[in-house]
């Protein structure tokens, strides 16, 4: 961190800048001195790992209250996986999500196009043809349903220039009041051989729905951090301008972030489904909120630029297994939602005051 | 308050031995400092000696650690920015701190608005902003129009109105030049000499020395947080003794040496018949390899304008632009850069950096393609070719994982410069390209930019400071209102014909 405080004397030495002349009286220990190495410590505090060292403690103490509130009954494998199977549908919806805000947008639409992907997967039309091939004809449908939605978004937001706020916030009313009228508002039960087995299956005592969200929370963190796509992701929402005058398509690249939120959409519609058995309309409620909560208080920047795929995930253990705790102590679902509003607030004054410590200037 | 009478010689402000620490710099260590009532003191150091600081002490955004402030002849603590206000020290800062969606008169008492019984005066406040403007001699500017309507220079005059709305005795200017052309400086100087006049005192802070020749009384020279001089006559001190304080050095701008003409250089840069509505038309020129045409206009001239068009920033409205005799499609960025082309715009901050990400990343950042293999990105060479950029740049502080932030001006501009040096670029475009940067690493850019003309980039500037435009160019452009009026060898035309040029008919 010191190296980022030498700046805020507001300027730097520049003359040191200046080849070539001579040098004057050995320069005194100002900060920022070239070559210095900072410090192991120093350098840990700037890396993602500090912040998130937060959120491991947060969830230690989560767990520590979880044990001495409810002890076994919390404490217990089956309940753990319990927890990572509710965090894995909204995990993977996060996801997406920490991509949309880091490349300077946002997706309020995720909940109503889990709806919307999960009816359409689950019409009697779409469960007939996927019987008489394959289950996988219904997977393929949500991914599609959900990626469409997401395409929509992402072309009013970068080619019809629709704020991103408003462009979602039309899909949300949307995609749910098409997902009512496809489903008639009624519950429609997954009924296709093959389906519900697969994913409702263990590979070594692990539910395939954990599975799923650890590959897509694996895959998002290689391709957020070390693909060209992150890369981009990064310079649009940080400096659209300079993104663009750098020669980057900066459109396009908006346009595919809504797409990848659409696709996560769709991935976890099939999650839901699974779990559920069912495709509904009522699916996904409130997970737009949910997911920009868990995205926010993992460390990613609401106004873009900056994001982090290890905190979103853990904002969203953090969050499960809240309601987990408050759940085996018989705390109502109100109670919950004030302690949420709690962890937000809280989260995000902490992360503003490390923010203004590294970049004072 | 009565205002204090302009022969009162005892000085207005008093500060000695301040010193501001900040971890792990120390980037006040002893500054004193004094102003009479009705002068004009300059403060004269490069990017870094601490003028930012002093300003932010005297402004009350900042504690001294150390050090005594005497005001009017008493000892007093700037705690806030309000208790600076209300001892009638007003501050112009270079990014000027104007609520763009409010009208002038609504910018002007902010913070001390004119209300009776809790409802705003807004008949009172407009009349009373006219009567303030009127004085600063912009009664043309309309007391109901948004602020954000207006020019950088009709902003700015806001800024001295709302200082002049409060009792003001001592007012700073961060570079209020930098963002003006030259018959708004005039403007400018003007209202200066009104308010010193009244018995106002001014602290003046500018890279341009002969501004300060011009408008200052006095100056004092700060390096590395220390006073190095004050007091010193703004008019008599000689240049080099300025700059030998400033810097230790002898010397103000080292432009590199013109190479000899080539005659059979090839063309890489055809602009024809290049238009914008409303903005210019019909400009067309050659760029030479090796070659560096520089742009020289007032602001508004249009000058950026065509840059931003041949870069395909702008679409252009007719006219068509070549490189290497290929015809690029019109308003391509990614076009341009593919073709070759690299921008350096204007500002710097908002249009060329992100700031927050590491230098390695702002540099790589339009070569993508040669550091990634199946999408993935090579860090280790990215890392690599920043490092052995950033060292043949002498950019300072090393290190190509701290942020852009951290860097100065001028370093942070050859960040900019390191992002098209990666791409082996055809032309290179700068638009001011050594705005905010202070005098040492002006030479380094100068040489920089000569030298890349030297392997064959041909180069297009775009400069407000003629003799920038003069001493670096090869041939020279100048614009005026949207038209090339003049097209020639930098050698064979000086100043004061450029002045010319630039100036006539832009009263009409």
């Amino acid at each position: 961190m010191n190296d980022n405080t030498a700046a805020s004397g507001g300027a730097l030495p520049a003359q040191a800048g200046s080849a070539g002349l001579p040098p004057e009286a050995p320069r005194t220990g100002r900060g920022g001195a070239p070559g210095v190495p900072a410090s192991p410590v120093a350098t840990f505090m700037r890396s993602g790992a500090a912040r998130s060292l937060g959120l491991v403690v947060a969830l230690v103490v989560l767990f520590v209250v979880g044990i001495i509130t409810a002890g076994d009954r919390f404490a217990s494998v089956d309940n753990m996986l319990t927890i990572l199977r509710l965090a894995s549908v909204i995990g993977v919806v996060s996801i997406g999500m920490t991509f949309v805000i880091t490349g300077g947008g946002i997706d309020l639409s995720v909940g109503a196009i889990v709806a919307l992907a999960s009816v359409w997967a689950t019409t009697l039309a779409t469960q007939t043809i996927a019987n008489d091939y394959h289950w996988t004809l219904m997977v393929t449908t949500a991914l599609l349903v959900g990626t469409g939605c997401g395409l929509v978004n992402g072309v009013l937001v970068a080619y019809g220039r629709v704020v991103p706020f408003i462009a979602t916030l039309a899909m949300l009313a949307a995609a749910r009041g098409l997902a009512e009228i496809l489903a008639g508002r009624r519950t429609q039960i997954v009924d296709v051989d093959g389906f519900t087995d697969f994913f409702g299956a263990s590979v070594l005592g692990v539910p395939v729905l954990v599975i799923i969200f650890a590959l897509v929370a694996a895959v998002g963190w290689v391709v957020f951090n070390r693909t060209t796509f992150g890369r981009r992701t990064f310079a649009v929402g940080g400096n659209p301008e300079a993104a663009r005058l750098a020669g980057i398509k900066v459109k396009r690249h908006t346009m595919m972030l809504y797409a990848l939120v659409g696709l996560c959409c769709g991935i976890a519609a099939i999650m839901l489904m699974a779990r559920t058995t069912t495709g509904s309309s009522t699916h996904g409620l409130l997970y737009e909120l949910d997911a920009i909560a868990a995205v926010v208080i993992g460390g990613t920047l609401l106004s873009g630029g900056r994001g982090t795929i290890v905190g979103t995930v853990f904002g969203v253990l953090i969050f499960t297994m809240l309601s987990n705790v408050f759940t085996l102590n018989n705390l109502s679902i109100s109670a919950q939602s004030v302690a949420k509003g709690l962890i937000i607030v809280v989260a995000v004054l902490l992360q503003q005051r490390l923010a203004a410590r590294s970049t004072s200037t | 308050m009565p205002v204090t009478a302009p022969t009162s010689a005892g000085p207005l402000l008093q500060m000695s031995g301040i010193v501001k620490t900040f971890p792990g710099v120390r980037a006040l260590d002893g500054v004193d400092l004094d102003v009479r009532p009705g002068e004009v003191h300059c403060l004269l150091g490069q990017n870094g000696a601490g003028k930012s600081t002093l300003i932010k002490v005297l402004s009350g955004a900042h504690q001294p650690d150390d050090g005594e402030i005497t005001w009017a002849g008493e000892s007093v603590a700037l705690g806030t920015p309000m208790a600076a206000i209300n001892q009638g020290i007003s501050t112009i800062y270079q990014e000027l701190d104007l609520v763009h969606g409010l009208t002038v008169a609504e910018n002007v008492f902010l913070g001390h608005e004119i209300s009776r019984g809790g409802l705003s005066q807004r008949t009172e406040a407009r009349r009373r902003t006219r009567g303030l403007l009127e004085r600063l001699g912009h009664s043309e500017i309309p007391a109901g129009r948004e602020v954000g309507r207006l020019s950088t220079a009709g902003q700015q005059i806001v800024s001295m109105a709302r200082a002049l709305s409060r009792d003001t005795r001592l007012i700073i200017m961060d570079e209020p030049s930098a963002v003006l052309d030259q018959e708004e400086v005039h403007n400018l100087f003007r209202v200066i000499r009104d308010l010193t006049s009244d018995g106002v005192a001014v602290i003046y802070i500018s890279h341009r020395l002969e501004e300060i020749r011009e408008i200052g009384d006095r100056v004092t020279v700060l390096k590395d947080g220390r006073t190095v001089a004050t007091g010193l006559d703004a008019r008599e001190t000689p240049t080099k003794e300025l700059i030998r304080l400033m810097t230790g050095r002898d010397i103000e701008y080292v432009f590199p040496d013109r190479p000899d003409g080539q005659p059979d250089a090839a063309t890489v840069l055809e602009v024809d018949g290049l238009a914008l509505a409303g903005t210019f038309a019909d400009v067309g020129f050659r760029v030479h390899t090796g070659e560096i045409v520089g742009l020289a206009g007032l602001v508004g001239s249009g000058r950026s304008e065509i840059l931003e068009t041949i870069y395909g920033a702008r679409r252009a409205s007719s006219g068509t632009v070549s490189v290497d005799g290929k015809m690029m499609r019109a308003g391509s960025v990614v076009g341009a850069v593919r073709a070759g082309v690299g921008l350096c715009p204007e500002e710097r901050k908002s249009q060329g950096l992100l700031l927050d990400q590491a230098v390695y990343r702002n540099i790589t950042m339009s070569s993508m393609a040669r550091f990634s293999r199946a999408g993935f990105m090579d860090r280790t060479a990215e890392r690599a070719a920043a490092t052995e950029l950033t060292t043949s740049l002498d950019v300072r502080p090393s290190g190509v994982d701290r942020a852009v932030r951290t860097l100065s001006g001028g370093n942070q501009q050859k960040i900019v410069l390191a992002r098209w040096l990666l791409r082996d670029c055809r032309v290179l475009l700068l638009d001011e390209p050594t705005r905010g940067v202070d005098v040492g690493a002006r030479s380094e850019i100068y040489a920089l930019v000569r030298s890349l003309a030297a392997r064959g980039v041909a180069v297009v500037m775009v400069s407000s400071e003629v003799p920038e435009v003069l001493g670096l160019a090869d041939r020279v452009l100048v614009v005026r209102e949207g038209e090339v009026v003049h097209e020639g060898p930098a050698d064979q035309i000086d100043e004061h014909q450029v002045l010319d040029l630039v100036m006539e008919g832009s009263a009409a």
